[in-house]
């Protein structure tokens, strides 16, 4: 299954004001695969995202989405195999309501008008955000975007899933749904973000990111218990992997906890 | 001047803060209209065109009238008052919403009465100017109008009309665009509101709230909007924009929508042919005689 595929072989990109956004990345995320990638304000994970729906394209080195390399040429199915959620829901919903979003993206696919209504009802039920419907977006709740702006992009049934800080700016159970949800999907999912306890819990791999390259990649665990590391790419301890404050030092370690 | 009472009792110095409270207020009025426009009466579940189209014979019925018109204009309340009462639109909020555009039509009237002086009717001895009268068909008129168009939109839901516009033949790009107006305006104003609510919290008595302060924040909001339209374009062409947006929306135009839109069309002509209320009036002169 090679379309589920990203690979990136020494990614360099220079902005066009001449800063540097990535330089020299390495990275190969195959079928199935939860990874999370983390780093610091300004390390390059925005640029990097960017790279995977095609909206840059890389100034030196190239980037495999699925099977093709990414070229302005391939920019279509690029599109069509990576899903991509973006941080501002608000950005991501501009259709007059809930259903025409979901729709938006499996009518430009070209598919028939009766399996489009399939299509979106089934993926607002995945997101469990069916009884929004016909809610126009900016009535809806943070962690309702949230939800379909996810739903807007499964309606594509993408192989991959790209998610720019899904968890930010939700309240605590609306972030504990997602977090379920997400591990439901069987997509190779691609997680960016600062929430490390997410990554913990949804991703088995974690790639950090810092000054544009890749400063590790490893199973997440191990990356995360590394205060070394952790310390010198701006990154804490997840909360769930430190000591309590208040009930004093405890298990440490969540994989006991969680069984 | 109005204080906010805080935390401690520490009373924020924002005479900014209530104008700002309003501005917020006024916009999600406005997405009260969707809240109105989603309710089931007979005139909501209307095909949108057949609302539409009949608002537009109406409105090009009732500018079609010269200008010192009155009494003639007068039967045509009937229509936006039957798509109030049967949409069940309070008639209060329409009446706000109108009053809050209502120098717009004032502007364009209020030096009637000084350019044309010549008396044009005199009622009781005193002589009344075709200015004055003309001043108030105007008012009239934009009453009529601007109140059938709101309720319409109460009625339908803009999206609803932009949708009618659409099937009806409206270049793409324009139905489009007003989609996208009325999807945004809501995020934008909401962006204004957070930019005007920083800047009142950090003014105080000296200024900080002048021009100098004004320019930079619109600048700031439109270099904020751009950026926005650039990651809305990225995530349409995620979701494969091609130019050409599609939208789902069976409509269907049944023998009821033709029943409205005919049986009302004729009523505004008739009444534009024959002016009702002279007629009335002259049938009970008669009857008296």
């Amino acid at each position: 299954m090679s379309h589920h595929i990203v690979e990136a072989r020494d990614l360099h990109y220079v902005y066009p004001d001449g800063t540097p956004g990535i330089t020299g990345i390495c990275i190969r995320i195959t079928h199935g695969e939860s990874v999370a990638i983390v780093g610091e304000n300004g390390a390059g994970k925005s640029t990097l995202l960017r790279h995977l729906n095609g909206y840059l394209l890389p100034t030196q080195g190239t980037l495999r989405i699925g099977d093709y390399p990414l070229t302005k040429k391939n920019l279509k199915a690029a599109r069509r195999t990576v899903g991509m959620v973006f941080q501002d829901a608000d950005d991501q919903l501009f259709m007059p309501t809930v259903y025409d979003d979901v729709a938006f993206g499996p009518l430009n696919l070209g598919l028939p008008v009766a399996e489009v209504e399939t299509v979106v009802l089934r993926a607002l039920e995945t997101m469990g955000v069916s009884h929004l419907k016909d809610r126009p977006p900016y009535k809806l709740s943070g962690g309702e975007k949230r939800s379909v702006a996810i739903a807007s992009v499964l309606s594509m049934s993408p192989d991959i899933l790209v998610m720019d800080e899904p968890s930010s700016g939700l309240d605590p159970k609306a972030r504990r749904r997602l977090i379920e949800q997400l591990k439901t999907f069987k997509h190779t999912k691609i997680i960016a973000g600062h929430d490390l306890d997410m990554a913990v819990d949804v991703c088995e791999r974690t790639i950090v990111i810092h000054q544009g390259g890749v400063m590790a990649d490893g199973p997440t665990l191990d990356l995360l218990r590394d205060e070394v590391l952790l310390e010198k790419s701006g990154l804490e301890k997840p909360l769930q992997m430190q000591n309590c404050p208040v009930c004093g030092p405890s298990n440490s370690n969540p994989d006991s906890s969680k069984n | 001047m109005v204080g906010v009472h805080g935390f401690n009792g520490y009373v924020c110095p924002d005479r900014n803060a209530v104008d700002m409270a309003k501005l917020d207020k006024h916009f999600f009025d406005i997405g009260y209209m969707d809240t109105l426009s989603a309710q089931q009466t007979p005139i909501h579940q209307l095909d949108p065109r057949a609302k539409l189209i009949t608002s537009l014979v109406f409105i090009t019925t009732v500018i079609s009238f010269g200008k010192y018109e009155i009494s003639a204009l007068i039967p045509y309340f009937v229509y936006p008052v039957f798509l109030g009462a049967m949409g069940n639109i309070p008639p209060v909020y329409l009446l706000k919403k109108l009053l809050l555009v209502s120098p717009f039509a004032v502007m364009i009237g209020i030096f009637n009465p000084l350019i044309d002086r010549d008396i044009l009717i005199s009622l009781g001895g005193i002589g009344i100017s075709g200015g004055w009268v003309s001043f108030v068909s105007v008012l009239i008129r934009f009453t009529l109008t601007v109140g059938a168009a709101l309720t319409l939109i109460a009625v339908t839901g803009f999206n609803a009309v932009c949708m009618a516009l659409d099937k009806l033949g409206t270049p793409r790009v324009f139905v489009v665009q007003l989609i996208f107006l009325y999807r945004y305006v809501f995020v934008l104003v909401g962006e204004a509101a957070r930019m005007v609510r920083a800047r009142s919290l950090r003014t105080f008595e000296g200024g900080g709230s002048g021009i100098k302060t004004y320019g930079p924040l619109v600048g700031h909001l439109l270099l904020r909007t751009m950026d926005r339209a650039q990651r809305i374009y990225m995530a349409m062409c995620c979701r494969g924009f091609d130019g050409e947006i599609r939208i789902l929306k069976p409509l269907r135009f049944g023998p009821r929508e033709i029943g409205f839109t005919v049986g009302w069309s004729a009523l505004f002509i008739l009444m534009r042919i024959y002016n009702v209320p002279a007629l009335m009036g002259s049938v009970i002169v008669g009857f008296i005689k």
